[in-house]
């Protein structure tokens, strides 16, 4: 039997339902039978597994049994040496992987157009951003990978640097010249950590780009719930060379979860036993569903549904064919009023929406049928609603001018005063549109009139705002001038 | 030996008919296909267990599904089928020598097999010339049409399924685009009768609403179908089904036909009160 084939955790649940243990344990639940409602909404199966770490099952902070052989099970099918078990999102595995390169004061070189979820790492532990400004196509108004020159550049000004983070691909599909990027930081005697929360496919399929592990990176933060088919919130941290498992541990330790869901481990357990065993045909299919989708909705006119075409040698090295992203500005339309129209006019569910562009999310669960309802509804969007595109924004990247460390900015003195009337000001929170959760502003970023306009035309165009301590996005709070 | 197929009509209802021979079954890529010879209503084609066509009461769903448009426009040339893979509706098209062009688009090539080996009855004008088979999701065909057909009818299965996609708003608006400006298009609406198929009448009514002028339901009885009591919809961009009807142009082409009549015509869109409580 394949190796890959067996799935410890999974195994030792139905080992453990079948001693019909009595719990005097949490969860409270009790396999379900305290919460009639509960259960008979998610299922008699699902609440009898939802159990708490006990021997038989091993321990997620300290695993020694079947946690552990799972781990390596994960990491021999990804090609790392270690594999970690996340179950607090891709958010916790790109944190770990921050604050395991880097303590307070140290300098990372990453580029701005980074998920949330990094530089809230950096106000956690102090460590100082260098942002290498992504290359940005002005037609489509994204931003792309970084180029290989710029990581050059700001590897020689900050030879001190501990890391290098990769966004690797970007939300729209975009790819940077990874194993390149690897050589050098590591001639450098830097990290090289990559966000790979959009690349859990790559591990599988030779037809697509190549994926961290594969060039020798040192840490990958690998969504497995998002295109690997495992449950919301679960994912993979991936090391490979010197990094040590035992410290990663420790870092990871620090901030997740003691309670660790065993629904979550099982999802990562069976999916990557899915993904190892039948990975290539699944991700054939879904290449071949997304190109299928791609040619169709070029062939209405109007949406560009771009593809491996932008494909330059360096800042878009490579492009992920199963990302759907498609360009709306040409129809006079912004990219969330499509997403809108879609969900609200035709049950259409996509991943996100934002000022030129939306995408879907093609994966190991999307069949024939719904390809053709979504580029079907996009015939009718171009059919109805067509518009003159003048008057409509034309960038998506703005260069930040970083006046203090994340950190410094979001524990500095503040006040608090209308987003309108704060040009010119340091801010110390975040705003961004959700999804993509892409900064338009970090902390200790200064306020500028491009900004300003920029998160009017978001907010007038119906796209969901974040980050602020105001629920509604009216006040921002900035660095007191004395502070 | 007793063998009865059955359906489900509702959660609580069921409807059974003794059979006496399975001559068909198969597992397509899309569903499952089975035709059954029956001592009451002949050989009969079902679904996914759901009842398609029997040769004893087809003549009431075809009849209406082609004829009332065809009063309606009796100068109706080209026309698209979607779904329909048991031939019926095509059949009663080549009925009328005016008729000039017929695509019928059935994504399932199996069905039209097994109906053309056990089901001859309504199979038999698949391969007159003017008739066109294709074999493709008819919401990829439609959309690429455009103010090319007189006629579209709508002979799918229930919306949960294969058939889902031509319950969609998007389809329709496709429709509308494939549709020249007389265009008439005919669906078949399910039953409103039981609680699960009332739900999907309502939504389907939410999506087409807005997209056409005119818009009406018709209804038929039909044995073999859930509660007996079948809607259809009459959509079109000009003609309003009763006030444009043209009785004596229709009855010029001097079809002989079992169910269907001008008079059943005016009446079939008059509906029950709690039919139009549905639809308001």
């Amino acid at each position: 039997m394949n190796k890959q084939e067996r799935m410890p955790i999974y195994e030792a649940l139905e080992r453990y339902k079948k001693m019909r243990i009595v719990p005097f344990d949490v969860p409270g639940h009790k396999q379900g039978q305290g919460n009639k409602e509960l259960t008979n909404f998610l299922g008699e199966n699902c609440l009898s597994v939802d159990v708490n770490s006990m021997k038989p099952l091993d321990n997620l902070c300290h695993p020694v049994s079947v946690i552990k052989e799972a781990e390596s099970l994960a990491a021999e099918a990804f090609g790392a040496k270690h594999a970690f078990f996340m179950v607090g999102g891709t958010t916790s595995a790109v944190q770990a992987m921050v604050m395991t390169a880097c303590k307070r004061g140290d300098k990372i070189i990453m580029p701005r157009n980074v998920h949330r979820s990094a530089i809230n790492a950096l106000v956690v532990c102090g460590a100082v951003p260098i942002y290498v400004n992504p290359g940005v196509n002005k037609e489509l108004g994204i931003p792309l990978g970084m180029s290989y020159e710029d990581v050059k550049t700001a590897i020689l000004q900050n030879p001190d640097a501990k890391a290098v983070l990769v966004n690797n691909p970007t939300y729209y599909g975009i790819c940077s010249p990874l194993k390149a990027i690897t050589e050098l930081a590591h001639q450098h005697g830097m990290l090289v950590l990559v966000d790979e929360a959009h690349g859990t496919h790559f591990y599988f399929n030779d037809k697509l780009p190549a994926s961290a592990m594969s060039v020798g990176a040192d840490m990958a933060a690998v969504s497995m719930h998002k295109t690997g088919g495992s449950l919301t919130q679960s994912s993979f941290l991936l090391i490979n060379n010197e990094v040590r498992e035992g410290y990663v541990r420790q870092i990871i330790n620090l901030t997740q979860t003691t309670s660790g869901s065993y629904l979550l481990m099982s999802s990562l357990d069976i999916s990557r036993k899915n993904l190892a065993i039948c990975g290539q045909e699944i991700f054939d299919r879904v290449i071949e569903l997304a190109s299928y989708a791609r040619d169709e909705i070029n062939k209405i006119g109007g949406f560009n549904a771009f593809g491996k075409e932008l494909i330059n040698g360096d800042t878009v090295y490579d492009f992920d064919v199963t990302k759907l992203s498609i360009h709306t500005r040409e129809m006079g339309l912004a990219g969330i009023e499509v997403y809108d129209m879609l969900r609200d006019d035709y049950g259409i569910q996509i991943e996100f929406g934002d000022i030129g562009n939306v995408l879907a999310i093609i994966s190991v669960g999307d069949k024939e049928l719904n390809i053709e309802r979504l580029i079907s509804a996009l015939s009718e969007i171009k059919r109805l609603h067509t518009k003159d595109k003048s008057g409509m924004f034309d960038h998506e990247y703005i260069d930040p001018i970083v006046a203090m460390t994340p950190q410094e900015a979001f524990y500095a003195s503040k006040v608090s005063m209308p987003i309108g009337e704060s040009e010119g000001q340091i801010c110390s929170e975040f705003v961004m549109c959700y999804p993509p959760g892409i900064p338009i502003l970090a902390p200790g970023e200064g306020i500028t009139a491009d900004i300003l306009n920029y998160i009017v035309y978001a907010k007038e165009k119906g796209c969901f705002l974040t980050g602020t301590e105001d629920i509604n996005i009216e006040y921002i709070n900035v660095v007191a001038q004395n502070s | 030996m007793e063998l009865w197929f059955t359906e489900e009509h509702s959660e609580n209802v069921k409807f059974s008919i003794k059979v006496d021979e399975h001559l068909y079954s198969e597992q397509s890529k899309y569903q499952r296909i089975d035709i059954m010879k029956s001592y009451e209503f002949g050989n009969f084609l079902t679904l996914d267990g759901c009842m398609m066509v029997t040769e004893r009461d087809e003549f009431i769903y075809h009849d209406m599904m082609v004829h009332v448009p065809m009063a309606v426009n009796p100068a109706i040339k080209k026309v698209l089928v979607i779904g329909g893979g048991d031939g019926g509706t095509v059949r009663e098209l080549t009925r009328y020598k005016s008729i000039e062009y017929i695509d019928l688009v059935e994504i399932d090539e199996k069905v039209v097999v097994a109906c053309k080996m056990h089901l001859q009855q309504t199979a038999c004008k698949l391969d007159d010339p003017r008739v066109h088979i294709y074999f493709e999701d008819g919401l990829r065909f439609v959309r690429g049409k455009e103010n090319e057909y007189d006629l579209i009818l709508v002979d799918s299965t229930d919306p949960f399924g294969p058939g889902e996609g031509l319950f969609t708003k998007e389809f329709y608006g496709n429709c509308y685009k494939a549709l020249n400006e007389k265009g008439i298009l005919i669906n078949q609406h399910e039953s409103p009768y039981y609680q699960m198929h009332k739900n999907s009448l309502e939504m389907a009514y939410e999506k087409m609403v807005g997209i056409f002028p005119i818009m009406k339901f018709y209804g038929a009885n039909i044995p073999t179908y859930s509660s007996g009591q079948w809607l259809f919809g009459f959509v079109s961009k000009k003609f309003h089904p009763v006030k444009d009807l043209q009785e004596e142009a229709w009855k010029a082409f001097g079809l002989k036909t079992k169910y269907y009549n001008t008079i059943i015509h005016r009446g079939s869109f008059a509906l029950p009160n709690y039919i139009l409580d549905l639809l308001s």
